[in-house]
């Protein structure tokens, strides 16, 4: 058939059942996204004849003599493959301006549908766009782009650096045309596809695997089972020491840990063929009893996930290995400061009450997947959706037993992470695949696989005890976690003692206590989650804070006042040891000030009706502004003979906006503007080795690096330049473009022309200091329906130098709102055999625009000592004040304490009716 | 997505070239649930879209919906002034969990053929009245209620072969006075409970619950109910462990809800 695509007319032959977004992605339009496949998120709308659609729900034999828009047409005809127009569209344009986008994978669709928006729609884009979802922005910055509201900082200022300036990301223009390349946005020819058999017992050994049938199927290259896998095995969660996790996971295993589990993989010469191989599979499963939930998991007669029986048991993770023999038992943490139980006998008032934390999904918009090949030297070669590409290519050439230089990892844009990435969760079958077939390979997780088998937060419940005097100063405090790690161990022991850490040491309390239980159970596996077992914990000790303020008669933020750490406490949370966590800085009494003046200076909406019960709340979180044990990033940058410069760092892009950061740094100690810094970012072949962007690093270890490679850079210019002139290097200060000397300008390719310069820097991530985080809420609840609406909210924070305001205060509001998610509306739903209902986008509600409010973003002013150029991270901690501020927010509007997210309403109308009858009687 | 077993497609330009019908065969309308989710079992699409329905045909007798129309089709409709039940169409397409990108595609007939208790078209369709005229392989017609046609959550009345031809709502319920209301658990979210009330010039009330069902319910009553009447009339049309229970909603909060819904209704129309 014949269709017009961007004004070109193409020839195609669509399969009978093929969908139109495929079909454009087979003619070579990479901008039409991938999100759903189920209509649900729009990222893959296009103009269909002019109007709006979503073209994975569009039989691709409809768009026979149609003339269709994608993205990269938007602004005028163009071709497969063109690079970006002269003139963007008028909405492009506006996309850019307000930097209404972070990963950028959702906004081809975003920007496709508000350019097709009427007067009227844009009126009620809450309305207008709930076919579009953006999991990084929390929508503020797409409604400023769909009103004209501009932000991004294009002015060519002489005067001072770019540090500090709102300068845009700088793939902006690539993002907003569709031209910035994803992980799948390349055409490799001769590419298999790859489809993965996943397990329909939660608990079960594979008897037999017949795969005959599969074979026969036409396009089938190859079927891989346990049988073919490595025999060694591998924890998904990655670190910069693997032995922090168990290697208790296998590539393919003969066992069944999980419902969803891989069984089998088939690679074909078309997704199709794939899928039918998968189906042709015929396996005999021996199916065991299974055990769900952690409690019971810890009973002596429970279902063992890791059976001594099948194989001799993982060692466990180094980072809170377990100490009791049950064999379910992933990690424990254990420890006590002072006497707890001294403490709580001087306490005036005592809160105990557990809080549970649900199990919650990153719903990154690009899913999990990987491209691999054999390049030209037959080294192994994969473009994979990662936070951790050296982490990854470790374990790869551990696995398979290759050396480093056999195996390269690179990134193109990453669509989202939250931490979801920061596992291995599709290389390591992509691997097998190249190694066993030769050929090219791509895995790309259906929305499906995602909910079902990749990783989630750790569901927890949280057993928190807390005393205070009549005058507010705590007596003591106690934690007993149970958290749910899944089938597998990854991540298990790092977020148990990362979520019993900064939830306590936050506060100066001489008494301290922690018993937490990692335990495995038959379902998928928890991994890491942005907040990293803080939301979950933070949640407890919050509320229960909020609990024991209200019981004395104070002021919530004058209860952390009182009792929050101060420069010059011991940030101490069961141990006396020492640690290199320091005062960097501090602004949480900045931050507490800040949220509080917002919260009373009238501001928000007015309540939708008379009997609407109306309330505030707050909750603040602290954060160690680098992970624990080890983190370590390598920067090289050299000068280009034209005058620019080449930065090389190992982060991957994934809408933390590092590039932008790297950018800014680098053109700030170099003296020059961040255009002309050229940045090589994310390949295992750029630089010696980079632990990841993940633990909210991107700036502070990776940026720290090349503040060094940079710093150093700019010395040996200035001295070169200084040489030349005859002057001392402190009278010689770099520009744009040179040097200036006393005796003139020596310009940046004269001294390119005399010598190869290049410096490198490196980071491990040591000392660390601390950033703080203020939430406030004012919500209206319905007092019949348990409706709640977010009248007023703020987040103050203490993020250090702000280095770009306007992407920091996108990250804050995008942890709010995918916070809100998770207090508000997000829980996955199991069958009686574990196998996950809530697979898609409509089944599991993440924030739509309608959902989200605007949050105010306030900063404090602090200069950090230990982070480049004064910065703290600022990306995980968002996230986690934001449940227990609502729930906070809703004991004052309602009288009930809410201990379960999410509140949704037909969870809490009961207490909330039964209270607000209660305080009317 | 890829319908990857589906092996052909036909497309009849008139009802007389529909072929046999076969196992492995569905109905393809606008397709936005059909491309929605794994088919494995389907083989064969049978696009309706070639057979040229009118949308929509206003007659002295009433509306008669096609099933291949589009929602945005039917939400352009100028319908006639006296036929004051019109806002009801708007506030049904507006319910809608899909935006109005999936109104340019998806049908009338597909929302109540896929029988979702949530589908707003027959909450639309069943409140005013509706009667569904089904075709039969053999060329035969057939006719049901709304309310006969949807039997549960993605159940219907459809027989093997047999195609929704239209929906026909009659002219006296279009002349009715009717009040929505619609609850979910997030402001634009899947409806949890979707009731409508309809007022006849005679003063006959009657109540169509749906969405926190598994199939819609309708509570007729010769004149509008006291409060009392309708709550314990709803509470003997649906019993307690009848109301649907999936991820938009507890099914006693559903029920509860319903209620609420219901009174305000019962108010509003009273007034």
């Amino acid at each position: 058939m014949r269709l017009t695509v961007n004004g070109q007319v193409q020839e195609a032959a669509p399969r009978p059942g093929q969908c139109l977004r495929t079909l454009l992605r087979d003619l070579g339009w990479f901008g039409v996204k991938k999100g759903c496949d189920a209509g649900d998120c729009g990222a893959c709308t296009v103009h269909l004849d002019g109007e709006p659609v979503h073209s994975c729900l569009l039989p691709a034999f409809l768009a026979e003599g149609r003339g269709i828009t994608t993205i990269e047409g938007l602004a005028g005809p163009c071709a497969p493959g063109d690079g970006l127009p002269e003139h963007l569209h008028p909405m492009q344009d506006a996309f850019c301006d307000a930097q209404g986008f972070q990963c950028g994978y959702c906004t081809p669709g975003m920007i496709m549908t508000a350019a097709a928006l009427d007067q009227g729609q844009r009126q009620d884009l809450g309305t207008a766009l709930k076919g579009n979802l953006c999991r990084c922005t929390g929508y503020r910055a797409i409604r400023d782009a769909v009103a004209g509201i501009a932000h991004a900082d294009l002015s060519a200022r002489a005067e001072g650096g770019p540090v500090g300036r709102s300068l845009p990301a700088p793939a902006s223009r690539d993002v907003v045309a569709g031209r910035a390349a994803y992980t799948f946005d390349t055409a490799v020819p001769g590419l298999l596809h790859l489809k993965v058999l996943r397990a329909p017992h939660a608990h079960a050994r594979v008897r037999r695997i017949d795969r005959a049938a599969a074979l026969a199927v036409p396009g089938v290259v190859a079927v891989l089972t346990h049988e073919d896998a490595p025999r060694r095995r591998f924890s998904t969660g990655r670190h910069e020491n693997p032995l922090d996790d168990a290697a208790d996971t296998a590539v393919l295993d003969s066992v069944i840990r999980f419902h969803g589990q891989r069984v089998a993989a088939v690679a074909a010469e078309s997704a199709a063929a794939a899928a039918a191989g998968v189906r042709a599979l015929r396996v005999e499963y021996e199916v065991r009893p299974a055990v769900f939930d952690p409690e019971a998991a810890l009973r002596p007669d429970a279902p063992l996930v890791h059976d001594p029986a099948d194989r001799d048991p993982p060692r466990p993770g180094e980072d809170a290995p377990p100490l009791l023999a049950h064999p379910n038992l992933a990690a424990e943490a254990h420890g006590t400061i002072g006497d707890v139980e001294a403490g709580f006998r001087e306490a005036d008032r005592i809160h105990e009450a557990e809080y549970v934390s649900q199990r919650v999904q990153h719903v990154h918009l690009e899913t999990h997947g990987a491209l691999g090949w054999l390049d030209a030297e037959g080294r192994l070669t994969l473009r994979s959706s990662t936070q951790v590409p050296f982490l990854t290519r470790d374990a790869l050439c551990r696995l398979f037993d290759l050396d480093r230089d056999r195996v390269r990892v690179l990134c193109g844009r990453v669509g989202g992470g939250f931490g979801g990435k920061q596992e291995m969760l599709t290389e390591d079958l992509v691997a097998l695949a190249v190694l066993r077939t030769g050929r090219p390979v791509s895995y790309e997780m259906s929305r499906e696989e995602n909910f079902s088998a990749a990783t989630t937060r750790h569901p927890m419940r949280v057993r928190v005890k807390i005393g205070a005097r009549a005058d507010g100063r705590l007596t003591a405090l106690a934690l007993r976690v149970l958290s749910n790690t899944g089938a597998y161990g990854n991540h298990a022991g790092g977020v148990l003692h990362h979520g019993c850490n900064e939830s306590i040491a936050a506060y100066a309390c001489p008494n301290k206590r922690v018993e937490g239980y990692s335990v495995y159970t038959h379902t998928l596996p928890a991994g890491a989650f942005r907040g990293y077992g803080l939301s979950q914990t933070i949640f407890a000790v919050e509320s229960a804070l909020d609990e024991l303020a209200r019981d004395l008669g104070i002021d919530p933020f004058a209860m952390r006042r009182l009792n929050a750490v101060r420069p010059g406490d011991p940030m101490v949370s069961t141990s006396l040891e020492p640690h290199d966590v320091i005062y960097g800085s501090y602004g949480l009494d900045q931050c507490l000030d800040l949220a509080q003046a917002a919260l009373a200076d009238g501001g928000g909406e007015a309540p939708p009706g008379p009997d609407w019960r109306v309330g505030e709340g707050m909750a603040m979180a602290m954060i160690d502004t680098i992970p624990p044990r080890g983190h370590v990033a390598h920067a090289r940058i050299r000068l280009e003979p034209d005058g620019t410069y080449a930065l090389a760092v190992g982060t991957a892009e994934f809408g933390n906006g590092t590039s932008t950061v790297h950018g800014q740094i680098a053109a700030e100690v170099l003296g020059t503007a961040p255009e002309r810094i050229r940045l090589i970012q994310a390949d295992t072949d750029a630089v010696r080795h980079d632990t990841g962007a993940y633990g909210s690093t991107g700036t502070v270890v990776a940026g720290q690096a090349n503040f060094r490679a940079a710093s150093a850079l700019a010395d040996s210019l200035r001295a070169a330049a200084a040489e030349r002139a005859g002057a001392a290097p402190a009278e010689c200060r770099l520009t744009r473009d040179g040097v200036e000397t006393p005796t003139g300008l020596v310009a940046l390719t004269t001294l390119a022309q005399g010598a190869a310069f290049e410096a490198a820097g490196e980071a491990d991530g040591t000392p660390r200091s601390v950033a703080f985080n203020v939430q406030a809420f004012r919500v209206a609840v319905h007092p019949r329906t348990g409706e709640i609406r977010i009248l007023r909210s703020v987040q103050a924070a203490d993020a250090g130098r702000v280095i770009n305001p306007m992407q920091c205060r996108g990250q804050i509001e995008g942890g709010v709102a995918q916070a809100l998610g998770a207090a508000l509306y997000e829980d996955y739903r199991f069958d009686e055999v574990g196998a996950v209902v809530t697979r898609t986008l409509r089944n599991y509600h993440i924030p739509a625009m309608a959902d989200v409010p605007v949050t105010e973003v306030l900063f404090a002013d602090t200069h950090d000592t230990v982070g480049p150029l004064g910065a703290k991270s600022m990306s995980e901690a968002p996230y986690n004040p934001v449940a227990a501020a609502l729930a906070n927010a809703i004991r004052d509007a309602t009288g009930v304490r809410l201990t379960a997210t999410p509140f949704a309403p037909d969870r809490i109308f009961r207490r909330v009716m039964a209270a607000t009858e209660t305080a009317e009687a | 997505m890829d319908l990857d077993t589906i092996t052909a497609v036909l497309r009849p330009a008139r009802l007389d070239d529909l072929p046999a019908w076969r196992e492995g065969d569905a109905w393809l309308a606008g397709g936005t649930w059909l491309f929605s989710e794994p088919q494995p079992a389907l083989a064969r699409l049978i696009d309706l879209s070639a057979l040229g329905w009118k949308a929509a045909e206003i007659s002295e007798a009433g509306l008669r919906l096609s099933a291949t129309g589009t929602i945005a089709e039917l939400d352009r409709l100028a319908l006639p002034r006296d036929w004051i039940a019109a806002p009801l169409v708007g506030q049904c397409c507006r319910a809608l969990l899909g935006s109005f990108k999936i109104w340019n595609r998806a049908s009338v007939g597909g929302n109540l053929c896929t029988a979702l208790p949530a589908g707003p078209m027959i909450a639309l369709t069943a409140a005013l009245d509706g009667t569904c005229l089904l075709r039969r392989p053999d060329g035969g017609e057939r006719r049901l209620p709304v309310t006969a046609f949807v039997l549960g959550p993605q159940r219907t009345a459809l027989a093997p072969g047999e195609i929704l031809r239209c929906i026909d709502l009659p002219a006296s319920a279009l002349r009715r006075r009717t009040a929505f209301r619609r609850i979910a658990l997030s402001p634009e979210g899947r409806s949890g409970a979707l009731v409508i009330g309809t007022l006849d010039r005679a003063g006959a009330f009657a109540l169509t619950v749906t969405a926190s069902t598994p199939r819609p319910v309708q509570l007729r009553f010769d004149a509008a109910p006291t409060r009392d009447a309708l709550r314990s009339a709803i509470a003997a049309a649906i019993s307690e462990d009848s109301w649907y229970d999936d991820v938009h909603g507890a099914p006693d909060w559903r029920r509860h809800v319903t209620g609420l819904l219901a009174e305000e209704i019962r108010e509003e129309l009273a007034r």
